[in-house]
């Protein structure tokens, strides 16, 4: 009924290739952006902003970037969180370095650095392959958590050992610190979210996607065809990691205001690649929806007790908590492995044929 | 020149004057090496029957520590003597883990027959969340001490004086060590010579070819899990008595990971000396290395970098299958 897609013919093979072949595709898109940008703000509370939607924007952003490698290139990463510790490192030291730049152009300048990285360890993937390149990339995770830790340098020589972002305003506007107001950060993260999202769309779609589906599918194949291996791996790590390094210093900058080394330690490396495979690896979407459940479902779950009138202590909460989100991650993977994009893939089509079976 | 004074002099220079020193360090190196060999060979055996990364097996070993000590814990007040509390609480950790085991087969392995590896290797991760949040909800997550006497590990330590200097060996090192080789010796004689045995290297060479000879692909995956909690419940009950009970065990997990990629992963001999290897090395590194130049802590990656530059050389490992790709 809302998905009839009648009297939408398609003449050419651009339009069949479109972003948007099916007209009710892109209304639906209005109305979430529109949600996104306009609604919530209006009624979101400083809770909300806090502990749901920048963080769930965040985390998209940064299981994107995952994706990019582990769903489109096929090489499976779960050194996330430390390339996103790179990005928001990079971020401090560019802005205590340059302290006028603003903070949105360090952003994205922070977001190379993390790609060198990126790219740096990503060599051994042109000659180790799957969980031996899993392994691999943990080598980075933990290098780069003790470096943080060990190089005083990166944190300014600061005696707390942790960074911490000082108040900076973008034409008199504070953006990051104690004192900028969460609805100005809200529109900042979703504004680059958008941007970073839009461009990955795109990117995905061309030359460079189709390359790492060809490699992600086979390697060898795809040498054969004639694909640069070392390019195409190489490209999606650093991809990959400008994405993660930019989600990494967002996560600092205009959520938790500070860190800690072991903030970009192996639990969240873990929750990324989490979010990336009950989102749905290969799918841009995915990354959202995965994102909304694993970030959202726990700030839910620690609700639900005092909204039921139950009385359990914190630390029970916290337990019984993570249990759930473990069974509830095996349970999804049985339901569908192919993930929360496939899911809603099934039910398009179903929306599209309906009210006929076929 | 200082620095490469520092770096290919010195640290030997010192090893030489100090022999004894060298030898307590070569020791403390065997002991950790000897359990991340442990908890690498249930990764191994899981990964040779069933191609699934078992991500579990480092909280398999904490879930089954922690279970022996909270039942040790529960009938304390009930039988009064510690002895016979932990004669109890023992076949029933076992049994613990065999529950595990046959409940990983029904619920997670079951369904996912088929999938790729990283939705199974998922699942494993999903399994450790699990195992995390049950074992502290039911037992608890503060720090627990280690039923060490009333298990029967000696706790003295043995000296020995060699060139004329002081070496220590604690005896429960010296218990983890023996009790290694015995559980590694006793698990190569299964593998080798009993049927079952024979069924899960048969199951690890050819999924197919076993099946269609009857073997039981569940009979063997539970026994292959109950056999890798088995043997983390021995690297619990060692390395708890080290380092006390605690989910902050889980760190050495991950120390298993690169002694995998060093050994192999379908290498149960390969497991043993990659960890052994591991071992030796992380330690002589940290200390003759790690503190000096790099400011010391640099056993949370040098076993990855080390295992990394070596697969370099190698990618299947060093005692890996090698790999053949075809088109």
């Amino acid at each position: 009924m809302f998905y009839r897609t009648s009297g939408q013919f398609k003449t050419t093979y651009e339009s069949d290739q479109a972003l948007f072949p099916i007209k009710q595709d892109m209304i639906l898109l209005a109305v979430i952006l529109a949600a996104m940008y306009v609604v919530f703000p209006m009624f979101a509370s400083e809770f909300t902003f806090k502990a749901l939607l920048v963080p769930v924007l965040i985390y998209s952003l940064a299981s994107l970037g995952l994706n990019i490698l582990t769903g489109f290139a096929g090489q499976l990463s779960l050194g996330t969180a430390g390339f996103m510790g790179v990005g928001a490192y990079a971020c401090y030291k560019i802005t205590s370095i340059f302290p006028e730049m603003n903070v949105v152009v360090a952003l994205f300048l922070s977001g190379f650095f993390s790609a060198a990285v990126g790219v740096a360890f990503g060599l051994p993937s042109l000659r180790i392959k799957g969980f031996y390149l899993a392994i691999a990339t943990l080598a980075s995770q933990f290098f780069l958590v003790w470096l943080f830790e060990k190089w005083a340098w990166l944190y300014n020589y600061n005696a707390s050992g942790a960074i911490e972002v000082r108040t900076m305003d973008i034409f008199g506007l504070v953006v990051t610190g104690p004192n900028a107001s969460p609805v100005v950060q809200y529109y900042f993260v979703l504004g680059i979210v958008s941007v970073v999202t839009f461009a990955m769309i795109n990117l995905t779609r061309g030359r460079y996607g189709r390359t790492w589906k060809a490699v992600r599918d086979m390697d060898i194949a795809a040498e054969l065809v004639g694909i640069n291996l070392m390019r195409a791996k190489l490209s999606a790590f650093a991809v990959s990691s400008y994405i993660v390094g930019i989600a990494g210093a967002l996560m600092v900058f205009f959520w938790k205001g500070a860190a800690e080394p072991n903030l970009f330690d192996i639990p969240m490396s873990f929750q990324i690649v989490f979010i990336a495979i009950i989102g749905g690896l290969g799918s841009v979407m995915g990354n959202f929806l995965g994102a909304i459940l694993i970030v959202a479902l726990p700030v839910v779950l620690n609700l639900l007790p005092g909204m039921l009138g139950l009385n359990i202590g914190s630390a029970t909460m916290e337990h019984v908590n993570v249990m759930v989100v473990g069974s509830l991650i095996i349970l999804f993977l049985i339901v569908e492995p192919h993930g929360l994009a496939r899911f809603w893939a099934l039910i398009r089509e179903k929306l599209i044929i309906w009210p006929f079976p076929h | 020149m200082e620095t490469l004074y520092s770096v290919f002099i010195d640290p030997f220079v010192q090893m030489g004057q100090m022999p004894d020193f060298f030898m307590q360090v070569l020791w403390e190196g065997l002991v950790s090496g000897v359990l991340y060999a442990l908890i690498a060979l249930g990764f191994v055996l899981i990964f040779k029957s069933s191609r699934i990364f078992n991500f579990a097996q480092g909280i398999m070993v904490v879930f089954a520590a922690l279970s022996l000590v909270g039942l040790h814990g529960f009938l304390m007040p009930v039988v009064g003597n510690e002895f016979v509390a932990a004669a109890i609480a023992m076949p029933l950790t076992l049994g613990i883990m065999y529950a595990l085991a046959m409940s990983v087969e029904r619920v997670v392995l079951r369904p996912l027959v088929g999938q790729p590896d990283i939705i199974l290797f998922m699942a494993t991760i999903g399994i450790t969340m699990f195992l995390i949040g049950f074992g502290e909800f039911v037992f608890g997550g503060e720090n627990k001490v280690m039923i060490t006497e009333a298990l029967g590990i000696p706790t003295g330590a043995i000296e020995f004086e060699p060139f004329g200097g002081f070496l220590l060996l604690e005896e429960k090192d010296v218990f983890a060590v023996v009790m290694a080789i015995v559980l590694v010796v006793s698990l190569l004689v299964f593998l080798n010579k009993s049927a079952m045995g024979r069924a899960i290297r048969a199951l690890g060479d050819d999924h197919q070819a076993a099946l269609s000879v009857g073997i039981s692909l569940s009979t063997i995956w539970v026994l292959v899990w109950f056999i890798a909690g088995v043997i983390a419940l021995a690297t619990g009950i060692v390395w708890g008595a080290r380092a006390g009970v605690s989910f902050a065990l889980e760190v050495i997990a991950y120390k298993a990971l690169p002694v995998l990629m060093l050994g192999g992963l379908e290498s149960v001999s390969g497991a043993i000396i990659g960890g052994i290897a591991i071992g030796l090395l992380e330690k002589l590194f940290e200390i003759y290395w790690g503190q000096p130049l790099f400011g010391g802590n640099t056993e949370t990656w040098f076993a990855f970098i080390f295992a990394l530059i070596v697969l370099l050389f190698r990618p299947q490992g060093l005692f890996g299958e090698k790999i053949i790709e075809r088109v």
